[in-house]
Order: C-alpha cells, then sequence, then structure tokens
C-alpha cells in the first residue's frame, strides 16, 4: 500500500472537491447577480408555494426556519452597514426591537381577521415597523456620522441599549415584564419572501452606479471624499436603509415568537448578528446568508446532539448528554477557533482587498 | 445639600470601581487598538477568585481583617493578571498582524467563554461574597453617613491608581509601554521587546480589572458569571468618554459615569440609570468626538 499515492490522491480530490464548490458558489453568485429580479420573482413564488405547504411540516422546524429567515433578513442587513460601507454597528437588534414593537402594537389593535385582510393588516404593520426603524436609523445616523471606527461601534451600542431602557420603561408597551403578541401571523411567504427582497435590494443596491459610493466610504474614506463623494450621506443612506430591514425582520420576529420582551433585544442579539456577517465574509451576500443559516442552525444542531438516547456501542444512555449543558461554551469556542483559523470568513473565496 | 454630597460620595465610589476597568480597556487600547471585550469578564473572574480563595487565605489570616482582605485583593490581582496574560497569549496574540474586526470577534468569543464557562463551574445562581473586611460603624459627619466599605474603595483606587501612574512614567516597562503605544515598529526597531511590553499590559489591566471586582463584591455582595457585563460595558464607555488609549481620561471618565448615574438614579428616575451612561457619551461624543482628553488624531493620505 502505497501511503504517499493514497494521500496525494486525496489531497487531489479534496482540492477538487473544494474547485467544484468554489466554482459553483461563484456561478450562483454570477447568476443572482444577472438575474436578480429573476431571483427575486423566483423566491417569492417558491416560499409562497412552501407556506401553502407548511402545515405537513413539524412545527419544531418551522419556527426554526422563521428563525433561519430572520437571521437572513437581519445578516443581510447589516452587512450592507458593516461589510458593504465599512462602518461598525454594535446596535443592529436596537432597530430590531423598534420595528418589533411598532408592528406588535398595530396588530395587537385587531382581532380575529379573514386569511386577505390579516395579510393586508400583517402588510402595513411589517412596514411600519421598518420605516419606525428607519427613522430611528437616522436619528442615529445623523449624530453619529462625524464619529469613525470603535467610537461609531460604541455609540450604535449604546443607541440601542438606550432603546431597550426606553421600552423597559414604556408601560404602554408593557414594560419590563414584555409584551404578547396577539396573532401569530409570520409564515414561510413572509419570512422568505421578505428575505429575498432584502437580498435583492442590498444586492442591486450594491452593483447600481450608486451604489459604488458604499464601496468607495468602505475601501477608503478620505480618498472617496476627495473624489467628490458625499460620505455622509452613503454612510446615513446605509443606516437607513440597514434598519428599515432591521424593523422588518423585527415585525416577523414578533408574529412568530408572540411575546416581546425588552431583554431580548440586547447587546448579545446584536453580537450575533455581527457574527453572522463576519462568519460569513464582509460584504460577501451570499457567504452571509449561507452563515445566518449555519449560526441559527448551530444551537439546535448541539442541543440534538445532546438528546440523542443511545448511540451504537456505547452503553451510557444520552452519551452526549453533556453537550447540552457546555452547548453555548461550544458556541464561543468555535467562534475563537474560527476566527483564529479562518478570519476572512467561513465562505469568503476571494482575497479580501478589506485588510488593511 | 447633605443629600447631595451624600449622592456624590455614593457616585465616587461606584465611580472609581468603574475607573478601575476602564483603565484596562484604555491601555490595551492604547497599545494594540482593539476593544478588549473579555475584560469585564476578567472582573468578574476577579471577584469569583476572592470569592473561592477567601476561605483558604482565612486559615492564614483570620478573616474578616484588614490583612486578610489586602490578602484577598492582592492574590485575586495576581490570578487575573495571569488569567489576562494567558488570553493573550492563546487568542490575541496569533491574530496581531490581522485585521481588527477579527480581533475584536475574538475577544467576543473569550468574553462568551467566560461567561458560559462561569455559569457551568460557578453555577448560574448568585453567589453570596463572604465578608472580608470587618464592618464598621458607619461614621456620621455632619449629616453624612461614610459607609467604612466606600472610603475603603476611595482609598484602593487611589493607591492602585497612583501606583500606576508610578508604573507607566517612572520605570522602564512604563517607558517601554509609552513607547509601543506611540509607535509599535519604531519601539520594536529600538530593541524594545513588544511581546513582553503587550504582556505586562494585560497583566496589569487585569489585576486592576481583579481589584475592581474586589471592590465592587464588597459592596454588592451578590456575585454572578454575567455580572461582568453591564459594569464591564459601562467602563469601556468610561473609556471612551475620556479619550480612548489616554489613563486619566479613562479614570476621569469612570468618576463622571458613576456620579452622573448614581446623581440621576437618585433624584430623577432609578430606572434609566442603565441609558445614563449611553446618553452621556453620546453628548459628549457629539461635542467633542474625540473623548474629553483623546487628541484629535489627524488623518494622513
Amino acid at each position: 500500500m502505497n501511503f504517499k499515492r493514497v494521500k496525494i490522491f486525496l489531497f487531489e480530490k479534496k482540492t477538487l472537491c473544494f474547485k467544484y464548490a468554489k466554482a459553483f458558489l461563484h456561478g450562483t453568485i454570477a447568476l443572482c447577480v444577472k438575474y436578480t429580479k429573476t431571483f427575486l420573482l423566483g423566491s417569492m413564488v417558491l416560499s409562497f408555494l412552501a407556506s401553502l405547504g407548511a402545515d405537513k411540516i413539524n412545527p419544531y422546524w418551522l419556527y426554526i426556519f422563521y428563525d433561519i429567515g430572520i437571521s437572513i433578513v437581519m445578516a443581510v442587513s447589516l452587512n450592507l452597514i458593516n461589510g458593504y460601507t465599512g462602518q461598525f454597528s454594535l446596535g443592529h437588534a436596537g432597530f430590531m426591537a423598534v420595528g418589533a414593537y411598532t408592528s406588535a402594537v398595530i396588530t395587537n389593535q385587531f382581532g380575529d381577521l379573514s386569511v386577505f385582510a390579516a395579510n393586508g393588516i400583517f402588510a402595513v404593520a411589517l412596514l411600519a415597523g421598518g420605516l419606525a426603524a428607519a427613522v430611528a436609523g437616522l436619528l442615529v445616523g445623523i449624530p453619529t456620522l462625524r464619529l469613525r471606527g470603535d467610537y461609531l461601534a460604541i455609540v450604535t451600542l449604546g443607541f440601542s441599549e438606550i432603546i431597550r431602557v426606553i421600552l423597559q420603561n414604556m408601560e404602554a408597551v408593557g414594560g419590563a415584564r414584555g409584551l404578547s403578541v396577539m396573532h401569530g401571523w409570520t409564515n414561510l411567504f413572509w419570512t422568505f419572501g421578505l428575505a429575498a427582497v432584502t437580498v435583492y435590494v442590498v444586492a442591486a443596491l450594491v452593483n447600481s452606479t450608486y451604489g459604488r459610493g458604499f464601496i468607495a466610504v468602505h475601501d477608503d474614506e478620505v480618498t472617496a471624499e476627495a473624489m467628490g463623494i458625499n460620505t455622509t450621506k452613503y454612510k446615513v443612506t446605509a443606516f437607513v436603509i440597514g434598519a428599515f430591514f432591521a424593523g422588518i425582520a423585527g415585525g416577523l420576529y414578533a408574529h412568530s415568537k408572540q411575546f416581546l420582551t425588552p431583554g431580548g433585544f440586547g447587546f448579545m442579539q446584536s453580537i450575533t448578528f455581527v457574527v453572522m456577517v463576519i462568519l460569513g465574509g464582509m460584504g460577501n451576500t451570499i457567504g452571509v446568508i449561507l452563515a445566518a443559516i449555519l449560526l441559527t442552525l448551530l444551537p439546535e444542531g448541539l442541543r440534538m446532539l445532546a438528546g440523542i438516547e443511545h448511540l451504537p456501542g456505547l452503553a451510557t444512555e444520552r452519551p452526549l448528554g453533556w453537550i447540552g449543558d457546555t452547548r453555548m461554551i461550544i458556541y464561543s469556542l468555535l467562534l475563537i477557533v474560527l476566527m483564529l483559523t479562518c478570519p476572512q470568513g467561513l465562505f469568503s473565496f476571494k482575497k479580501s482587498s478589506a485588510s488593511k | 445639600m447633605t443629600e447631595f454630597l451624600q449622592q456624590l460620595i455614593n457616585g465616587l465610589a461606584f465611580g472609581s470601581i468603574l475607573a478601575l476597568i476602564a483603565i484596562g480597556y484604555t491601555m490595551v487600547y492604547g497599545i494594540l487598538r482593539f476593544i478588549n471585550f473579555a475584560h469585564g469578564d476578567v472582573f468578574m473572574l476577579g471577584a469569583f477568585a476572592g470569592f473561592y480563595l477567601a476561605p483558604k487565605i482565612a486559615t492564614v489570616f483570620p478573616l474578616p481583617s484588614i490583612t486578610g482582605a489586602l490578602a484577598v485583593l492582592v492574590v485575586s490581582m495576581a490570578v487575573c493578571a495571569t488569567l489576562g496574560v494567558l488570553i493573550e497569549r492563546l487568542a490575541y496574540r496569533p491574530l496581531r498582524k490581522r485585521p481588527k474586526l477579527t480581533v475584536l470577534i475574538t475577544a467576543i468569543g473569550v468574553s462568551l467563554f467566560l461567561e458560559y464557562t462561569g455559569q457551568f463551574v460557578f453555577g448560574a445562581a448568585p453567589k453570596r461574597f463572604p465578608e472580608i473586611l470587618p464592618v464598621l460603624p458607619v461614621t456620621k459627619l455632619g449629616g453624612l453617613s461614610l459607609n467604612s466599605n466606600q472610603i475603603i474603595v476611595l482609598a484602593v483606587t487611589l493607591l492602585l491608581l497612583l501606583a500606576l501612574r508610578f508604573i507607566v512614567l517612572k520605570t522602564k516597562i512604563g517607558t517601554a509601554m509609552r513607547a509601543v503605544s506611540f509607535n509599535p515598529e519604531a519601539a520594536a526597531l529600538m530593541g524594545v521587546n513588544t511581546d513582553v511590553v503587550i504582556s505586562f499590559t494585560f497583566a496589569l489591566g487585569s489585576a486592576l480589572a481583579a481589584a475592581a471586582g474586589i471592590l465592587w463584591a464588597i459592596n454588592y455582595p451578590s456575585i454572578d458569571p454575567l455580572m461582568g457585563i453591564l459594569p464591564g460595558l459601562k467602563a469601556f464607555v468610561a473609556a471612551v468618554l475620556g479619550g480612548i488609549g489616554n489613563l486619566p481620561g479613562a479614570a476621569l471618565g469612570g468618576i463622571i459615569i458613576g456620579v452622573t448615574e448614581t446623581l440621576v438614579s437618585g433624584y430623577i428616575s432609578s430606572t434609566y440609570r442603565d441609558a445614563i451612561a449611553f446618553a452621556v457619551l453620546i453628548l459628549i461624543l457629539l461635542v467633542k468626538p474625540s473623548g474629553l482628553l483623546g487628541k484629535k488624531e489627524i488623518e494622513k493620505v
């Protein structure tokens, strides 16, 4: 047995797999960029069809699917701010909270409605949530545009904490006790349809003539300014659009969980979305989508591993039960190890021009 | 007026604890230019080191007593200094040349790791910190009631800050620290061992965080593995407020945040107290974007 040859063979196999994966991803990206409108329509039709068959899906999985869709909206919209425009926002969950509470307050005004009316009201509520969050984004964006880098990060974090504390003190929306949302109107059509819209808007925006400005601000703010680009305007635009979609994601979240607490939109939530953007590779929409899916599934996957009753060849009951207690430790360790081994993000295949 | 002075003293005690944590943030930022998010958790570990070591120390020094409390403080500072060096060595050093964001996310990972490991090892339920200081009767001073613990917090903070000032300004390693923070490449070319300086910075910052942890636990004796998050965030805000990278700025920022928060929660509304630090920060950054004592960085093209 010639080990060396086997090794080389395996290596070739591996690189080949890698090449195929790379080609596939690049192809997908190219297709999505070229046929963005087709992609948008296709995704919406698919998610509509899927929502028709939703009652055949295990509810547990259905809610995980909702989480995935919401994570995609959050991560892709944050990617516009953090990835493409290069501003470091640590407060995305704050905008989500604004959208969630606004839409929940609106839909709570209504009782039982027919399917048609319910979906109409839901659309209006989601839009209102998005607009409220966009206004919040504008309020955050205008004063913070003077700041750069870490200062901006901490101010956005500060704003989201202030939003949280204000919600905690608003008795009209339940304060710290939380707010029950009466209608569970979130379904596969809304989550994935809106995820597709987010992906489409961000991709179309960044690939447009206007959108080059975002990348210019990311690459070199001083040069961009010197070339006559209104960097301030681009930064605020990125903030407002990002916040708008975060607000919509908040609305989806509110009508999927049906219970909101201000604590659910804290610093940790924002961090989760930042991690998705960074693991996906900043400014790489496909990668960010994959990271959002992966990171939403990871805790569930670990939970399932912990729940396995028997493993073949092992006598002990629930041999992986320890994962249940150490789930979050594993998650944080994975995060550190990933950053140490592939800092460009998991799904980034090209060399980043961002590393200066 | 007496009530105002009373609130002021409470605020000073709280603010000086924040100042001790803020200095760790600002030192690391001054040298490595990244936010060490795990610093608040080192503060938590300091309190827990005191919690677990106090019974052992009690066999040597009787507790509660001044010497015993000092022993607890010193031992927990030493434990956390070691931990800080370890964290830097294992998680941050391999990323030294990488983009800042990568290091930031790693720091968040380390922070989560410390919190969840803390919950797993220490248990998530709050623990009662043992009394390591003799409880002195409350001193009445013209209507003011001075808690002996508050005086100790102020005294210890002052001593530690003076010691830090001495280390940074008068010793060889302190000069090296300033050199590295000014220009790491040039310092390395001049023969400064940057790795040693960075390790020392982490040790110093973590020791101060541990001291803050013990002082916190003396004043608010309920400790839990997530106790570091909010003080950590506020201390970080304090560091930014004073101008990040600037040592006196961090101390000043800590005091400002502590006093404002206590005054606002005393006079206006205590339910908004967690938002105060951020509101103050945003207001000051709007006027002075580089912080109170920070230098304006000139963008070179």
